[in-house]
């Protein structure tokens, strides 16, 4: 069947070729090369799931009473976003799975573009020619968390609109433009009738198509300059050895897309995620505590929480303390994170291409930067859930503000050290090379001949 | 020929099939989300272990070698690529007049399309500057009662809107009686603050009584409700603002003007 097909299309477009070389693109083997992968597999799930849940919500601001059959609310005033939410969750039949599956494929998404990140980072893959996709996928990680923060803002529940207007806030933080982009982002003073609807069209929009059309040409470079590789026998910077795209890279992809689905789905049906229910319709003078966001939004969260008290006033005007964490902070972050491959090859004035993987190890300054980087993000992320720590150990809240500055702006450096000497010393050791594989053969005339393995 | 393996394939296959049928008899039965999902799972699982096995041990590992392409491209295709695009771009600009009219006019219709963003929404103007109270304003609580004095006991924290405007977030305040005489000016002990937190905009929804203390449920922020709520601790970088009122004859509270500062988080317009 397929076959036919691809003789058609070959008759009509003269793709044989093509798709020859497609079915026989070698693939490297190493389980850290399908971390992207669960990416554009949860992506999937999202767009699958996002269009039922899009077919039975209702942006809209408009308060209704609910009459629904959870008991605990019946009576309330809500807006037609909330109603709508509760009506998946109780009244359609999977809502509530496939809302909870949308929500756990989401995290995984953020997730999964960490990991791989992490991967890209510590190996070198972001070293030239691959810069572009580089930037490409920082762009995407940003725009994944807000794409994730779009979605569960409108449900309209009390912890999104808590939420929401933290973002707002911000925004109204920064010198100059604040006030007047808030105000045409959310279309006046908030809350705003508008901002429901505005979400919406973000969210099942104009987010879903910049992130496919960023993931479309991230593939496409990947696709043209074709995989790096670690290093190892028959492998050089000139070629690519692995697995062949059709049959077996076909097959291990696959098991990976079904894995993944299996795990959001089993996720979604046992394992409850934002059950909006309790936390009733928002409120503005309502609040909830403790409120924690999702789990990519918390190192914002704790970065607005232990920030410092750094109001700046000018003759008529201010630049108010949510400003430094919550605009600039993460700012500097995407500003960093899109210029390293740049500030690594000005310091290493090495600008040549590379196609051969690092091991960690091999290069501790890189290596030792970047776990610095994860403990900074650690310890501003742990600091927002500082108040349940506080309730769960006892300790004073001020204390733990004081203990995550400290480890904030101490944790990386003693991470970078600690992971230089370690690198440092591995690298040392050798083993920066795989051992050669070798088959054994005995030979007819007695003794072994070593043959090599790829 | 039917190995241990085969048939381990197999089964997953048969898992999948068993739980394709078991969705669609939960989905018809209307069960829970916990069996639904359940069987949806195993559908997927079956596909999962399926594909492994076929991966691991039916289809032979074959290994391939590509050969990367290498980059810049030969020189002389380089070369006539920038030949064409000289030669193209030098056929465009013969007029040089005409080629600035040209920048100029994709320039001025660049502005042009910027227009459209003001329809986005209303300017700013005053609107963060002013709140609904004004004087007069009994004080209405969120289930639409008016507070009179006598009303609250002593340490009782509500919120309070304008009369009229129950839920307007610029304007939701909160009244606390303290003990008579803790803090001057307050009538019978009554004093209220914008509830607007003035670090990211949250309600200030917990009252302290034992050291009078509002703290914001979002970041922490602690505002001393005897000291003119000003910021004890946490990130917030302003008191709360305060708003005048008065004990009217007819024993209502009574509102006697607007906040005197803007309500809630900083802006660059806030001075």
């Amino acid at each position: 069947m397929i076959q036919r097909l691809l003789l058609w299309a070959d008759d009509r477009f003269g793709t044989g070729t093509f798709v020859h070389h497609a079915l026989k693109k070698a693939f490297p083997d190493h389980w850290s090369f399908m971390l992207g992968e669960i990416n554009m597999y949860a992506f999937i799930i999202l767009l699958a799931t996002g269009t039922f849940l899009a077919l039975w919500f209702v942006p809209g601001h408009a308060t209704v009473v609910y009459e629904g059959p959870y008991a605990l609310l019946r009576g309330d005033k809500m807006s037609e976003a909330y109603d709508s939410v509760l009506h998946i969750c109780f009244m359609v039949n999977a809502g509530l799975l496939i809302r909870q599956i949308h929500h756990w494929a989401a995290d995984i998404f953020v997730a999964g573009i960490v990991v791989h990140m992490g991967r890209i980072f510590f190996t070198g893959a972001f070293r030239n020619p691959r810069e572009l996709n580089w930037i490409i996928g920082v762009l995407l990680l940003f725009a994944a968390m807000f794409e994730g923060f779009t979605g569960y803002s409108m449900p309209d529940d009390l912890l999104s609109g808590m939420g929401l207007r933290i973002a707002v806030s911000i925004l109204q933080s920064v010198p100059f433009i604040g006030t007047w982009a808030t105000f045409f982002l959310i279309g006046g003073v908030w809350p705003t009738e508008i901002l429901i609807e505005r979400l919406f069209i973000t969210h099942v929009f104009i987010m879903p198509a910049l992130i496919t059309l960023g993931i479309t040409v991230h593939l496409m470079i990947l696709w043209r300059q074709k995989h790096t590789q670690f290093p190892g026998p028959r492998r050089t910077e000139e070629n690519v050895v692995g697995a062949p795209l059709f049959p077996l890279y076909t097959f291990k992809s696959l098991a990976l897309q079904f894995g993944v689905i299996a795990m959001c789905v089993a996720l979604g049906a046992f394992v409850q995620i934002n059950p909006v229910w309790l936390w009733g319709p928002y409120q503005t003078w309502k609040a909830i505590s403790p409120a924690q966001p999702d789990w990519y939004i918390g190192w914002l969260e704790g970065a607005l929480r232990i920030g410092p008290r750094w109001a700046i006033h000018f003759p008529g005007h201010m630049i108010p303390s949510p400003f430094w964490p919550g605009f600039l902070l993460p700012l500097v972050i995407m500003i960093g994170l899109f210029a390293y491959p740049w500030v690594e090859k000005f310091i290493t004035k090495d600008y040549r291409q590379h196609h051969l993987l690092n091991r960690p190890r091999e290069v501790p300054v890189r290596t030792g930067a970047g776990v610095a980087f994860f403990v900074f993000m650690l310890g501003l992320f742990l600091a927002g859930s500082d108040d349940v720590q506080a309730a769960y150990t006892h300790l004073p809240l001020n204390d733990l503000v004081w203990f995550y500055r400290f480890f904030c702006l101490l944790g990386p450096f003693a991470a970078f050290w600690i992971t230089y000497a370690i690198a440092s010393d591995l690298k040392k050791k050798g083993g920066t090379h795989r051992a050669e594989r070798v088959r054994l053969k005995r030979k007819p005339e007695g003794g072994y001949e070593e043959e090599p393995v790829a | 020929m039917n190995t241990a393996r085969d048939r381990a394939i197999a089964a997953s296959l048969l898992l999948s099939i068993i739980g394709s049928v078991g969705f669609m008899v939960a989905y018809a039965k209307q069960m829970s989300t916990q069996w639904e999902g359940f069987a949806l799972a195993c559908v997927f699982a079956g596909f999962m272990l399926a594909a492994l096995g076929w991966s691991r041990w039916i289809i032979p590992h074959e290994k391939v070698v590509d050969l990367r392409d290498t980059y810049p491209q030969p020189l002389e295709e380089r070369a006539g690529m920038v030949d064409w695009w000289e030669h193209g771009v030098a056929n465009v600009t013969r007029r040089t007049w005409l080629t600035r009219m040209l920048y100029a006019a994709l320039g001025v219709f660049g502005i042009a399309a910027l227009f459209p963003v003001g329809s986005l929404g209303p300017e700013p103007d005053d609107a963060l500057f002013h709140t609904r109270w004004k004087r007069g304003d009994r004080l209405q609580r969120a289930d639409g009662s008016l507070v009179k004095a006598g009303d609250l006991n002593e340490e009782a924290a509500v919120t309070v809107f304008p009369e009229g405007s129950i839920g307007d977030s610029q304007s939701m305040a909160i009244l606390v009686k303290l003990p008579d005489g803790l803090v001057k000016d307050a009538p019978q002990g009554y004093i209220v603050y914008s509830k607007m937190c003035t670090h990211a905009g949250c309600p200030v929804a917990l009252y302290r009584s034992i050291d009078h203390r509002l703290v914001c449920p979002c970041h922490q922020s602690a505002f001393d409700v005897t000291n003119n709520a000003s910021v004890v601790s946490g990130p917030a970088d302003h008191p709360l603002p305060r708003l005048p009122i008065e004990i009217a004859s007819d024993g209502y509270l009574r509102a006697t003007g607007d906040f005197p500062e803007p309500v809630g988080p900083g802006f660059w317009e806030h001075s």
